[in-house]
């Protein structure tokens, strides 16, 4: 933005004054994870890993390693996206191509679930987890999130096939392809964007889900980081808030990852084909 | 292969769109479907194609009922008005993919594809996406992957509806050539005259989902079955005067100027109202047959000059001359119709 009529530094530094306390606070939030303090100063002195030693250390008896934590967690997000993109993507093209019996119904059905405030389903779900047997279970979380997270990804995915010209369907058919070959060579990649943007949106939500695990599996081996995190500050008597920092900044790499390598996916949305 | 639909209906919902329609195409014939918009022609096509279901009737190719037979199964190729390429694929896998879902060998792929982009002329193009393609370069492709498979049958929806005026009128020629190259039976929608008329053997005119006339170009042209084929056919287009019959003659509406019938028409009785359709080419000044009136449009276009002559009594003649004609806006003039050429339609819109 060089054009000689618009000046670009009193937009910057308007911007750059309103987010100077997050700047700050991220990296108070890192420099605290590898330093530590002298009392009543607000420059760190000394450099350190001990609040680190979580990552090494064995846990205290009556705590999970945080491995088995990550582990838990990372199964968590990817059994939920999995789920969810599979099923958004032959829902949502059900809904977008299928002639189908009560096809009005199904869609205002999962506009009602995707406004519907889920917190007050909690109670419900709990009952029912305990009752099928998979309370503080990995999978009775992931199916609870799955569920709840379905409708706006069947709709996401509904609106990108609705944008996929028939022509295409239509010259498949002719071509000699089977509707399934249809559907999975030619229009699946047509909404790919969309695919790996739904995706990545719902390995977030999961990643950072924090009731849902807190709720039905609070304990134990069924641990996510999220609850894991909480409870450092909740069980202790006296809390080390560098070593809460710390583990809140290894809760937040695999995030930063995430968007750095599907950024570009997010970005790159295909060029039609068709010539309109 | 040759092509039967027998008494097809067709609707959707509520709205029929076309009622019980017969048609017959031969083998190696190429066959405009024409007409205006909504008039049924791209039905008649996606019903050919397998896309539509027809509700009555029968479609037969060659001797075998295909009526009940799926899109995937009736060896058809079709082009899409907008090309329908698969962006994501290059122009190779584009023009592979009925091969490759047929499960051929990849040397067989790679010979058929190379021999079919020669056809099109697009032997250099096979890396590229479709969207780094031209309009007429995607049209080729489209037309390379159409035909890779040797269909039976090509069908075009709208070929060159999308291109612009230059590239149509070489597509037109190119569709033509390899339709010829090929020998395939190939059906044409379109809802431009000289497409038409310039590629097709025959010609289907079709209005509310009825075909009003189905001949050769050149017959169509010049014996059009009812005005509305006349009006259709023929650009810049036929004029038509209003008027009653009067003593055995054409007497023009709020005029006394009564002008002779051709003979070998036969008319209706005295004060029926009738037309007369009459080429841009058959008012002349050099015919015999005089009328007179105001010349109120000039459009120059190089080799021809159009003119639209206002009559007395308020109806327009069109008259297409060679070069230097020379004459103005707003001059008398006194120009003659070609006697045997006058086209007369009855009160219906059919032709006397």
């Amino acid at each position: 933005m060089t054009s000689s009529n618009f000046r670009s530094w009193p937009l910057f530094l308007v911007l750059g004054v309103i987010s100077m306390p997050l700047v700050i606070m991220y990296v108070y939030l890192f420099v605290d994870t590898v330093t530590d303090t002298t009392a009543g100063s607000l420059i760190p002195d000394r450099f350190t890993l001990h609040h680190w030693r979580f990552l090494w250390e064995e846990p205290e008896t009556g705590r999970v390693s945080i491995w088995t934590v990550t582990l838990n967690t990372f199964i968590f997000a990817i059994c939920t996206t999995l789920i969810n993109v599979s099923a958004s993507v032959t829902a949502g093209y059900a809904l977008s191509r299928l002639n189908m019996p009560f096809k009005r119904f199904f869609l205002g059905g999962i506009l009602t679930l995707h406004a519907f405030p889920t917190i007050t389903l909690i109670i419900s779900i709990f009952l029912i987890l305990q009752m099928i047997g998979l309370y503080n279970t990995l999978i009775g979380v992931i199916l609870v999130k799955t569920a709840l997270e379905l409708p706006f990804g069947i709709w996401i995915m509904k609106g990108f096939f609705d944008n996929v010209p028939w022509e295409i369907e239509m010259a498949g058919l002719q071509d000699g392809a089977s509707r399934f070959t249809v559907w999975w060579k030619l229009v699946l990649p047509q909404v790919q964007p969309g695919v790996a943007a739904l995706a990545v949106f719902v390995f977030l939500s999961a990643w950072s889900e924090f009731i849902l695990p807190q709720v039905l599996a609070p304990s134990g081996s069924a641990q996510v980081l999220s609850t894991y995190l909480s409870n450092l500050i909740f069980d202790d008597i006296k809390p080390d808030f560098n070593m809460f920092k710390s583990v809140g900044v290894f809760y937040a790499l695999p995030v930063i990852v995430v968007y750095l390598i599907f950024n570009k996916q997010l970005m790159n949305i295909y060029g039609g084909g068709t010539k309109g | 292969m040759r092509i039967s639909i027998e008494n097809f209906t067709k609707s959707f919902g509520d709205t029929t769109v076309i009622e019980d329609m017969s048609l017959e195409i031969g083998d190696g014939e190429m066959l405009a479907l024409l007409g205006p918009s909504g008039c049924g022609k791209s039905t008649t096509l996606f019903a050919i194609c397998g896309i539509h279901r027809m509700n009555a009737g029968r479609l037969l190719f060659g001797d075998a009922d295909v009526t009940e037979v799926s899109s995937q199964k009736r060896n058809v190729g079709v082009v899409f008005q907008n090309y329908a390429l698969y962006p994501h694929m290059n122009v190779y896998e584009n023009i592979a993919f009925p091969l490759k879902v047929r499960k051929e060998s990849r040397a067989e792929v790679d010979r058929k594809v190379q021999e079919i982009a020669d056809l099109v002329h697009i032997g250099e193009l096979l890396q590229r996406r479709p969207v780094q393609l031209s309009g007429g370069q995607q049209q080729r492709v489209a037309l390379a992957r159409a035909l890779i498979r040797k269909p039976d049958i090509l069908l075009l929806d709208e070929p060159l509806a999308n291109l612009d005026a230059k590239l149509r009128l070489e597509m037109r020629s190119e569709i033509r050539r390899i339709q010829l190259a090929t020998g395939i039976t190939a059906v044409l929608v379109t809802h431009d005259q000289v497409e038409a008329m310039s590629m097709c053997d025959r010609i289907a005119i079709m209005d509310k989902g009825r075909i009003v006339q189905l001949s050769t170009p050149k017959d169509m042209y010049e014996n059009p079955s009812s005005a509305f084929v006349a009006g259709f056919l023929g650009n810049p287009p036929i004029a038509f005067l209003e008027g009653t019959v009067a003593d055995g003659g054409f007497r023009l509406a709020n005029s006394r100027v009564t002008l002779p019938v051709p003979s070998g028409i036969e008319l209706p009785g005295d004060g029926a109202p009738i037309r007369f359709g009459v080429r841009p080419e058959f008012f002349q000044p050099g015919n015999p047959l005089k009328v007179s009136g105001k010349v109120s449009f000039v459009e120059i276009q190089g080799r021809e000059e159009l003119y639209d002559v206002t009559l007395e009594n308020g109806a327009v003649l069109r008259s297409i001359q060679a070069q230097s004609a020379g004459f103005r806006l707003g001059e008398d003039v006194s120009w003659g119709i070609a006697q045997d050429k006058v086209l007369a339609f009855g009160p219906d819109g059919n032709r006397l």
